[in-house]
């Protein structure tokens, strides 16, 4: 479920080369329209459509501070999170949380439809873990566009996308608004499950999402969309994993709960340490290749 | 093709540090030239180029693209008929993408569509081109272009630039980050592709031979203006004795007086 939100913050974060705070206001927006629109009774489907809606525009205010006033990205995204902060309050009704209760959800219509034959457990899971695919499917679809790949190119080279005679505003407007629209939508599952929405939801999502994504870096190389979106996925598995771990097992080490994101602060300066020694061995590595080559 | 009215580029206007760059330079690039451009560090070569191709908008003067009026137009608008190479071979290429991936980028000019392009036909018309390269490329484009030396990447941002069919190419430098070999065997696809294809040129160099040997007409530059011009019979004699002679003498000499050393 956090998977769609770190597959949002790896478009921006490693595809577009674009740290986007945005994600932190985004996520609980998501999960405020989805709880808002569920309480008035609408139907849940054109809910999460409102919900990928609103996210794409919360990315295309961010992408509109940066291009046009011509801000540093952080704090184009610092701006948009703050400001979403009011709104999410807003779109709760001008209270902090929303809970879920008794509501029609899209999980309720997943329990009812397979309440025969799996546990509610494990239908919530595959409900979760089907969505999850056929985002990610979607994504390595779209990359492979030309659209995508110019989009890849932007991060990485952006003179290159210039002198090909793309409007490289337009392309990055369109990367971060993709990117929060699929943070919001995660947003919005997180909601379901948990039964509420709170505009707190939000905090510390971005790191957990690049926490996530380097980890997954650290499984796999290459340069295949698929095998970057899978291992995107795989790494937030795993942080979820240790930051279960850190939850349940960290008691016999005087660890609480509110250690956890120190532990995730740490987690995080510590892979880049490590990708540091390796670009350096590798440099290293390479030089002594040349020499070799031209001794002979 | 395109024409440059009494163009001037400021920078830092109003402060201390006003650099004029660019001093009312008029310039007429013909369809079908080669134009080599040389010049000291500084002379505004490179300012030159980015007024050319839109990274700078100049101060004062107009810019015309085949009579058009392009002065204020954006650097990605410019880039659908202007191709560039850049001295950096980096600046040309994704380097964290498949070969395959930058041809198709640079396949057509302007915004990409939602379409999936990529299959097999394209990939074989990429391999025969990159086959013409003659770098063993052909059988690399699932690589990461990353991987690939620096004339490798310069070689193919040439292929890829000639393919999207540029009304004007730019070369600024585009061989002098590379060693003598590459720069050679770069320099060589570059008159291939000049000659193929018909393409109007104005290259940036830094070395007088290159000046000299490749072309049809020579611009020097000094301070922000054209200080020497010469075009056909003249261009031919010319030689790097008699080309560091001229600089000699335009140099000691007040700028008012370029005139009488072009007759």
């Amino acid at each position: 479920m956090y998977g769609i939100m770190v597959l949002g913050v790896f478009i921006t974060f490693r595809i577009l080369n674009f740290p986007d705070l945005t994600v932190d206001g985004s996520f609980p927006l998501g999960a405020a329209v989805m709880a808002s629109g569920i309480v008035a009774g609408w139907n849940p489907v054109i809910v999460i459509g409102l919900v990928f809606i609103s996210g794409w525009l919360s990315g295309t205010i961010t992408a509109l501070i940066h291009n046009k006033l011509k801000v540093p990205n952080l704090l184009a995204g610092i701006l948009t999170m703050t400001m979403l902060w009011s709104i999410n309050i807003r779109v709760l009704g001008g209270r902090a949380n929303l809970p879920l209760l008794r509501q029609t959800t899209m999980l309720t219509w997943v329990r009812s439809f397979t309440a025969e034959y799996v546990s509610s457990h494990a239908a919530v899971l595959g409900f979760f873990i089907l969505i999850v695919i056929v985002i990610k499917l979607l994504i390595d679809l779209f990359f492979l566009t030309d659209l995508g790949m110019s989009l890849g190119a932007l991060g990485n080279n952006e003179q290159m996308v210039i002198n090909q005679g793309a409007n490289t505003e337009t392309l990055k407007i369109i990367g971060v608004s993709l990117s929060n629209a699929l943070v919001a939508v995660s947003g919005a599952m997180m909601a379901q499950f948990q039964g509420f929405a709170d505009v707190n939801l939000g905090q510390g999502i971005i790191i957990a999402g690049l926490a996530s994504v380097m980890i997954g870096e650290f499984l796999m190389k290459s340069n295949r969309i698929w095998v970057l979106t899978t291992r995107v996925l795989l790494g937030s598995i795993l942080y979820r994993a240790l930051m279960y771990f850190g939850r349940y097992y960290g008691y016999y080490i005087n660890l609480t709960p509110s250690d956890l994101k120190l532990i995730t602060g740490v987690l995080i300066i510590i892979l880049l340490i490590v990708t540091q020694l390796k670009k350096e061995r590798s440099h290293y590595e390479r030089a002594e290749a040349v020499r070799g080559e031209q001794d002979t | 093709m395109i024409e440059l009215k009494q163009v001037s580029k400021v920078f830092n206007p109003g402060t201390p540090n006003e650099n004029v760059a660019i001093r009312n330079l008029s310039l007429e690039v013909e369809r079908g030239e080669f134009i080599t451009v040389i010049g000291s560090n500084g002379s505004g070569k490179s300012t030159l180029f980015n007024l050319i191709g839109g990274t700078h908008q100049p101060t004062m003067g107009q810019i015309f693209a085949q009579g058009r009026d392009v002065t204020r137009e954006p650097e990605y608008k410019r880039s659908r008929y202007i191709g560039r190479i850049f001295q950096d071979p980096l600046l040309g290429t994704a380097g964290n993408m498949s070969l395959e991936h930058n041809m198709m980028i640079c396949s057509y000019k302007g915004m990409k569509q939602l379409k999936l392009n990529l299959n097999s036909r394209r990939r074989s018309y990429f391999r025969s081109q990159l086959a013409e390269l003659q770098m063993g490329l052909e059988d690399r484009l699932k690589d990461n272009v990353g991987l690939l030396s620096g004339g490798q990447r310069q070689a193919l941002t040439l292929l890829m630039m000639v393919l999207s069919r540029p009304e004007l190419i730019l070369l600024d430098e585009h061989t002098a980050a590379l060693d003598p070999h590459n720069a050679e065997r770069v320099m060589s696809l570059t008159t291939r592709f000049i000659e193929e294809h018909d393409l109007t040129t104005v290259m940036i160099t830094h070395n007088m031979h290159q000046a000299i040997k490749y072309g049809t007409r020579l611009i020097m530059m000094d301070a922000g203006e054209i200080i020497l011009d010469v075009s056909g019979k003249e261009k031919e004699e010319l030689t790097v004795n008699g080309l560091v002679e001229r600089f000699r003498r335009i140099r000691h000499q007040d700028l008012e007086d370029d005139e009488l050393l072009l007759t």
